[in-house]
């Protein structure tokens, strides 16, 4: 079978998160995708609009649908925010690689979300939950830029329900209702109760904002091999095949998105690379 | 590059008519052939049906920033190097498409892309043009997910090399490892033998496939001085060439750190980002995706088209693109080719056929792009 040919997938659900975010429960019309590790990525192909990566949020485990979260930012995004119920949608995938949730067996987990950073972190924070026992201190750490912007609100809820894990929101601009943390999400770093010695930390947002995580990870004491980001690079076609995702010598759809800070330290500073 | 010093084993003589029943036995075996043709005041490649359709008598002249034919005075069929068409352009086509998808009330179906590609023979690949074949194969068909178009072509595809014996003064194969003279990997390689006002092909076979098809032709078997008349050919070539890459580790190293060299602002204020390096170059694989719709909204297709990093689109995520500056695709276009393709491919990305100086509007020449990085890096190595 041609690898760029989707999988017809019908919508299943959708649900607003905020005003530009929706997100979407899918299920296959016929033959489904293989299942996805937490932090793969699919290709969703909107009829006659044209494809974009987007990182799987919930895995089609356990009788649960694919779950995917998407911006309507451009063309593809916006078509796919505007699907229906009913509807049917080409995937294909999926690619990639994951967080590192089982060579973090034993360590202390920090999860630092920006924005819609949170989408691709959720299946891994899920697993980490559902396996709590398997992990020493765990946490959350998530900005966005207001209170009207955060995603999956219930389920942070729960999140926040459970004793032994820390979640921590903060928000850039609050409003009136606003009780939490104002000011960006790096700051919360330093106050997180993790041992450097023992920690992943797996970090997903915009650059910027990875940036200055990585910053203050390294200021907290946490190596570089356990630093773990998740990169945006363009994509035409998640295959290794059309060389948009490069970002040095990785082809970022092969050896990221998830890749492990020490890889690109050398370069995830200099500018236009 | 490895010189074979004994007459290779079932190698045979052609005259023209030879060559000329060469393609009509390609052609009776289901072959399209495709050969050098001159169009437009260039060697392009194209379909050909006899040896009448190959430009002979002449020669080109190559220097960075220029290309021009020039007659010869003798009928001499393969007396230039490269011209602006490469194979790729047979095997990693320029638009191809991938699927078409219907709309069937809300249902979606998808087509996949048309069967079989038509069995096709190049005649005259050049050695350097023969390894970025392989090159190619590498990126688009040994990796863990494979262009299923390209290796359908590539697979029915039957190899004719002809060994260099006039190259450009932009040819730098010798330092490469790629020529002029090809070691393996075809089906048929011939030299073409002008010495003496004699016109004559020494063909050696590759492949079993190449073997049966020269024995089938009327040939005459190759003997020792043939064989040293092939190889003057080559040692003549060789001796042409003054063209020279920095050795490939040093290249690597030098450019993987220096990101933000001096040369690399110097070389923007150069280049016109216009992608032509990208075009012709052999090797050079990136690609877009389009859309097309149908006028009824019924049916959809998409078609991968080639693309090239000295475009804006090319690096663009939602909210700008990565590269904005000359300066920054250049770089990516030399450090890919010359670094990165090392750590990714086990290659460089170039094989030294020396379009991308010859067609580059700036005369921007790679080899001398390259040793700005190695020179005054100082390895010990001259
Ligand atoms: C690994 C990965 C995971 C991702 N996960 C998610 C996710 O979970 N959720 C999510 O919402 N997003 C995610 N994204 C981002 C998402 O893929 C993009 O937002 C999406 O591709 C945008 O496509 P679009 O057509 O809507 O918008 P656009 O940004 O408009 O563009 C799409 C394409 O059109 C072309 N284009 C459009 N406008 C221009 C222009 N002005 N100039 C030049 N070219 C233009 C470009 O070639 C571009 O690649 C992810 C990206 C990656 C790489
Ligand atoms: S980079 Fe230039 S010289 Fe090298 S293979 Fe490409 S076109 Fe030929
Ligand atoms: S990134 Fe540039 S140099 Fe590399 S293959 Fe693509 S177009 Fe060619
Ligand atoms: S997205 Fe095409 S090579 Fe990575």
């Amino acid at each position: 079978m041609d690898p760029y040919v989707p999988l017809p997938y019908r919508v299943l659900a959708t649900r607003k998160d905020t005003p530009d975010v929706v997100t979407l429960d899918l299920a296959p019309v016929g033959d489904s995708i293989p299942e996805p590790q937490p932090g793969q990525f699919t290709m969703l192909y909107v009829f006659g609009v044209g494809e974009a990566p987007i990182s799987v949020s919930g895995a089609p485990v356990d009788g649960n649908p694919l779950v995917q979260t998407v911006r309507a930012v451009g063309a593809v995004s916006n078509a796919i925010t505007r699907l229906r119920p009913g509807q049917e949608i080409g995937v294909r995938g999926p690619y990639g690689t994951a967080w590192p949730v089982e060579s973090a067996t034993g360590h202390d987990i920090l999860f630092v979300a920006g924005g819609l950073g949170l989408a691709p972190l959720r299946p891994a924070i899920r697993h980490v939950l559902s396996n709590r026992d398997r992990y020493g201190r765990v946490s959350l750490l998530y900005g966005t830029r207001g209170p009207e912007d955060m995603l999956y609100r219930d389920e942070l809820a729960e999140w926040r329900r459970m004793l032994d894990v820390e979640i921590e929101v903060t928000v850039d601009h609050a409003d009136r209702t606003w009780r939490g943390t104002v000011g960006v999400v790096t700051k919360l770093i330093p106050r997180a109760d993790f041992d450097p010695e023992r920690t992943t930390a797996m970090v997903c947002g915009p650059e910027v904002m990875m940036r200055f995580s990585v910053l203050a990870l390294q200021v907290a004491g946490l190596p570089f091999e356990r630093t773990f980001l998740s990169l945006e690079r363009a994509m035409k076609c998640g295959l290794g095949l059309c060389g948009r995702c490069q970002f040095g010598a990785h082809f970022v759809c092969q050896e990221g998105a998830v890749i492990s800070y020490d890889r690109i330290a050398h370069i995830f500073t200099v500018r236009e690379i | 590059m490895t010189t074979i010093r004994a007459l290779p084993p079932g190698s045979a003589v052609l005259r023209l008519d030879g060559l000329q029943q060469l393609i009509a036995a390609l052609a009776v075996r289901g072959y399209e052939i495709v050969g050098p043709v001159e169009r437009d005041g260039a060697i392009l490649y194209d379909r050909i049906a006899s040896t009448a359709d190959l430009p002979a008598g002449r020669t080109d002249r190559q220097e960075p920033g220029s290309y021009r034919l020039e007659p010869r005075a003798d009928g001499a069929l393969f007396a230039y190097a490269v011209g602006p068409h490469s194979w790729k352009r047979y095997l990693h086509r320029p638009n191809e498409t991938l699927f078409k998808s219907r709309r069937v009330g809300e249902e979606l179906v998808f087509d996949p892309p048309a069967g079989p590609p038509p069995r096709t023979a190049f005649l005259g690949v050049r050695p350097c043009e023969l390894v970025a074949i392989f090159v190619q194969d590498r990126v688009l068909m040994e990796g863990h997910y494979v262009n299923t178009g390209y290796k359908a072509r590539r697979e029915a595809t039957f190899l004719v090399v002809v060994n260099c014996g006039s190259p450009a003064a932009t040819c730098f194969c010798t330092s490469m490892h790629t020529g002029p003279r090809a070691t393996g990997g075809f089906d048929i390689a011939l030299t073409e033998l002008l010495a003496d006002g004699r016109q004559e092909f020494l063909a050696e076979p590759g492949t079993d496939g190449g073997a049966a098809l020269l024995a089938y032709l009327p040939t005459r078997p190759a003997t020792e001085a043939d064989w040293q008349a092939a190889l003057a050919v080559t040692a003549q070539a060789v001796a042409s060439i003054g063209r020279r890459m920095p050795p490939g580790n040093e290249i690597k190293a030098a450019l993987q750190s220096n990101p933000e060299h001096a040369r690399w602002d110097d070389v923007a204020r150069r280049c016109l980002a216009c992608a032509n390096c990208t075009l012709v170059c052999p090797t050079c694989f990136c690609t877009t995706v389009e859309d097309r719709s149908d006028l009824d909204g019924q049916g959809a297709a998409r078609v991968r088209r080639w693309d090239s990093c000295f475009t804006r689109d090319f690096s663009y995520v939602h909210g700008g693109a990565v590269r904005t500056q000359t300066r920054s695709r250049f770089r990516q276009w030399m450090t890919h080719k010359l670094a990165h393709w090392w750590d990714q491919f086990g290659t460089s990305g170039c094989v030294g056929c020396g379009r991308c100086i010859a067609w580059c509007p700036a005369g921007i020449d790679i080899t001398v792009e390259a040793a700005a990085f190695t020179e005054g890096q100082n390895h010990g190595i001259t």
